[in-house]
């Protein structure tokens, strides 16, 4: 095989069968083996030959380039769309300096801060994202190492039942939760044998009387999502948290850093514990990666998931970041752990703490303000055209609403997306567009498209 | 070497010494929303956060990060974490324009990203000897979690079977392992090591039974010794009607010279961020994709991707779907990365990088002055820091110029050092390794307590910060009036 990338180099220990990756020359190699006392590096695996694999994956080896101008080639086969999608999932614009310095080899090839003296960087970037969820939520106290809204709230209703004082086993959620985010939470729920029920909304938002007919004292946690998967913005929080709490459920919030820094905070409606997605700051769409946002009140601290960085003191008097209460994880009570959660998400963490400071205070409350009234324009616009009402719901609406359509959904989704423009189809009669920054400059063609579909 | 990390010495406002200050301190502002189309009572009465300038973020983003140790900084050989040099080019493919869609789109426009992850799906079971393999577990030990929702499914489809409530852990496993199966409900068997390191085949014999779901096994375990008695373990576990369940963590020191599914494995998860390098910054992001054998493929995740007779891409609900472990389909930009990866190194580089990860593993434990029990190694082996505690030993070497092993675990060594040099450290770098557990060896127990010195921080007092929890900006304003008063 000729490969020439290395061919040419006098590092590879056997030319043609080296990683690009690996820095042995033959020489080296050579002087390896005669200090471990072996013949050949085949000599140094241990196992049996019944098991051992000498057959070929036939994956070929390729250049640099090959490898790029291949993955170029593969996803330009994603076709040109422009997406007007939301329902938990947003692309906001992420600005430049996020790349360049998250980018920085020392934060991107670094690894869970086991030794605090020598990772103070990384540690003071996840100190200040949890403190920027602190401030968004209210609450006291905010990890950053969850995956995503979905598994957020699927730790949050086992951590429910944990800080309960009495056993329960039920969890409600609203009817119009994702489908995928309610299995998720299901998967969670059942290892702590929990069951999810709905409860029903009313007009887009939660219908009080009918959540008040279903809990009862053996519900350990409410849930409820502001803005709610049709983007409307949850009128009812405060009520809610107060049925919660007359049940001793835990009362947790659905929602993101960009709606909470216009939305009533989270600590003053009752929330118990806040969940969603962070890398709605941080990361483009990405086919779906996320970072869980997870913030709980005090008393919850010592039951709560996820990694924690606090500060304390070095030995010469400084302030100083180190991963705290540590106790409550798996690699030190691993017997009685019950979240398997370690730093998994940590680099998206710095790179949300590092949008939202580039946004600052205004920026984002801005971002936030813009996301009310795009959302009202492009319904307004929508519910101009026949055959279009917008938005269905009679709400504020967030980056997002429900509109319904004369014609099947389906049949208006899938010709607007020959015309170059994706939107959710929710119901029979019903489609979703979500507007933000990144698509609101093709709303007059889309309006456009929707005009012609409808016509 | 002297490697010497920035300091940023400076004093807060109330005369704290810190490092660099936090955003908070140097430029905040509060904001309300007067303007806003909403009633006043959905609205918070006012924002409070730090308000930087661009060049203020990139200084001071810059400053931390050069108070933070990386793989290219020097030996990072954190035992079972495999912290190897991440090639550059995985970035430049991760940012193309086009992979970054939305997660809703419907198939057909989104053929490209399903080739790319149908494509990885291939390669992973290529490499795994799994049957079919699943993508969406967002990390290693999601992956855990995911192969155990696998197995509870699978033993619940058959009604004789539905009791099995154990999961046998090996004591020399991940911590993440028993965490993962008391989240999927099960009740947690630990099997001691034998003498040799290994899984005692005697022991396991007694373990397993009709209660018995799984064997969660690591291979190489965590001492870096391959379990050799592994056609026996499977057969005794299979025999009592378990699944054989392998912990993906090792697999670098296998690529190409064996498969789990060729040793009886029926679920593993692999970590695509460590075999596969893809950067874990800070720890993260992974991403933990499962294989599984062919009676296994039907309670899958959903979704799972496969490809239509007319050669497009789909995703599909396997049948028995034991639903989603992720709201939407995992850790995207990694998986795209691992991707890239395996198509640079292709089979003999795959094979090349165990061969040189084993290789570098057994040089540096035979040029370490400490007692390094068991062997041959694969690619991570356990140092004994002997009478003196891991811990300090571990803040001596962060004096000379490496990042120190994974300390006190797996707790089958006395004071473990559990190193794992990787493929990508050459000689000299692990020369540089080796003398730096000899200097650090020959400090005095005073000499070890000072340190480190060389560190943008010098050692922390890691017990007040529990008892005293400060986890945010506003607990450290708070502390600081307290003293103020």
């Amino acid at each position: 095989m000729q490969r020439i990338q290395h061919d040419e180099a006098d590092r590879t220990h056997e030319l043609d069968e080296s990683s690009p990756f690996a820095p042995q020359t033959p020489q080296e190699v050579e002087e390896m083996l005669s200090a471990i006392g072996a013949e050949s590096v085949e000599e140094l695996f241990d196992v049996p030959e019944a098991v051992a694999f000498d057959g070929d994956f036939d994956i070929e080896a390729k250049s640099e380039f090959e490898v790029v101008t291949e993955i170029e080639e593969l996803l330009g086969r994603n076709a040109d769309r422009t997406e007007f999608l939301g329902r938990g999932h947003y692309d906001h614009y992420v600005p430049s300096v996020v790349d360049y310095l998250s980018l920085r080899s020392e934060f991107l090839t670094s690894y869970t801060q086991y030794q605090p003296e020598t990772s103070q960087g990384f540690l003071q970037a996840l100190f200040e994202f949890q403190s920027m969820i602190v401030e968004l939520t209210g609450l006291p106290v905010a990890n950053c190492s969850m995956y995503d809204a979905a598994t957020a709230l699927g730790e949050a209703a086992t951590l429910s039942a944990r800080v309960r004082d009495t056993s329960g086993s039920r969890v409600l959620v609203p009817e119009t939760i994702r489908s995928e985010r309610r299995s998720v939470l299901e998967n969670y729920a059942d290892g702590a044998e929990l069951a999810v029920e709905t409860y029903p909304l009313a007009d887009g938002n939660a219908d009080l009387d009918a959540l008040a007919e279903l809990i009862d004292d053996d519900v350990v946690m409410v849930y409820a999502e502001s803005p709610t998967t049709g983007g409307a913005i949850e009128e009812r929080l405060s009520a809610v948290a107060t049925l919660a709490d007359d049940h001793e459920a835990a009362f947790c919030l659905g929602s993101d850093p960009v709606a909470l820094a216009l939305l009533q905070e989270p600590a003053a409606v009752g929330a118990d514990i806040v969940v969603g997605d962070a890398s709605v700051l941080g990361l483009s769409a990405s086919h779906g990666m996320g970072l869980g946002l997870f913030a709980v009140t005090e008393s919850y601290l010592r039951q709560a998931p996820g990694r924690l960085v606090g500060t304390s003191e070095t030995a010469d008097g400084r302030r100083a970041y180190t991963l705290t209460l540590q106790t409550r994880e798996q690699h030190i009570r691993k017997e009685r752990a019950t979240s398997n959660i370690c730093t998994n998400q940590a680099w998206v963490a710095l790179r949300t703490a590092i949008h939202i400071a580039s946004l600052g205070a205004s920026g984002l409350s801005a971002l936030a303000e813009e996301s009310v009234t795009t959302a009202a324009e492009a319904a307004a616009r929508l519910d101009d055209v026949d055959g279009v009402s917008a938005p269905v719901d009679d709400r504020h609406h967030f980056r997002e609403f429900v509109a319904r359509t004369d014609r099947p959904a389906a049949e208006v989704v899938s010709e607007l997306a020959e015309q170059g423009f994706l939107v959710h189809e929710v119901g029979e009669f019903e489609i979703q567009v979500c507007v933000t920054e990144t698509n609101s400059g093709a709303l007059d063609d889309l309006v456009a498209a929707v005009r012609e579909v409808l016509a | 070497m002297n490697y010497r990390q920035a300091t940023w010495e400076r004093e807060t406002e109330s005369g704290e010494a810190v490092n660099e200050p936090l955003l908070s301190e140097k430029r905040t502002e509060t904001v309300t929303h007067d303007d806003v189309d909403l009633p006043d009572e959905l609205v918070r009465d006012e924002l409070t956060l730090p308000e930087p300038a661009e060049p203020e973020v990139a200084s001071h983003y810059t400053r931390l990060s050069q108070m933070n140790y990386s793989v290219e900084h020097g030996p990072y050989p954190l035992g079972s974490c495999t912290m190897k040099y991440n090639p550059k080019f995985t970035e430049d493919v991760a940012a193309l324009e086009d992979g970054a869609i939305h997660p809703d789109r419907p198939d057909e426009y989104a053929q490209g990203t399903l080739a790319v992850l149908h494509g990885l799906q291939e390669y992973l079971a290529e490499i795994g000897g799994m049957d079919a393999v699943t993508l969406q577990p967002p990390a290693g030990a999601a992956g855990e979690f995911t192969g155990l929702l696998v197995a509870r499914a699978y033993h619940r489809s058959n009604d004789e079977d539905d009791d099995r409530r154990e999961v046998i852990v090996p004591a020399s496993a991940h911590g993440t392992n028993f965490a993962s199966a008391a989240m999927a409900g099960y009740d947690v068997v630990e099997l001691p090591s034998d003498e040799d390191g290994r899984v005692p085949v005697d022991a396991l014999e007694e373990a397993v039974g009709e209660s018995t779901a799984a064997l969660m096994l690591t291979n190489p375990n965590t001492l870096g010794l391959f379990e050799r008695d592994i056609e026996e373990i499977a057969e005794i576990v299979h025999d009592a009607g378990g699944l054989l369940y392998y912990d993906g963590a090792n697999l670098n020191a296998l690529l190409g010279r064996a498969r789990p599914g060729d040793m009886g494995f029926d679920i593993m998860h692999y970590n695509v961020h460590k075999t596969f390098a893809s950067p874990h910054g800070g720890g993260g992001p992974g991403a933990g994709p499962i294989g599984v054998v062919d009676e296994l493929t039907e309670f899958l995740p959903d979704p799972h991707v496969r490809e239509a007779d007319d050669g497009s891409f789909e995703f599909s609900e396997p049948p028995e779907s034991v639903g989603k472990v992720h709201g939407f389909h995992g850790n995207w930009l990694v998986l795209l990365k691992t991707y890239a990866y395996i198509s640079r190194l292709g089979d003999a580089g795959l094979k090349d990088t165990s061969a040189m990860a084993v290789l570098n593993a057994n040089y540096l434990a035979s040029q370490i002055d400490l007692d390094v029990p068991y062997g041959p190694f694969h690619h991570e082996f356990v140092a004994s820091a002997g009478d003196v505690d891991a811990a300090e030993f571990a803040k001596g070497m962060l004096d000379e110029a490496v990042h120190p092993p994974t300390t006190k675990w797996p707790e089958i060594v006395d004071e473990a050092l559990m190193t794992e040099p990787t493929e990508a450290l050459s000689k000299d770098q692990l020369d540089v390794l080796a003398d730096a557990f000899t200097a650090a060896s020959q400090k005095t127990p005073e000499e070890l307590a000072a340190a480190p010195t060389t560190t943008a921080a010098a050692r922390i007092d890691q017990t007040s910060a529990a008892r005293n929890p400060r986890l945010s900006w506003r607990d450290v304003e708070e502390a600081v009036e307290e003293v103020d008063e």
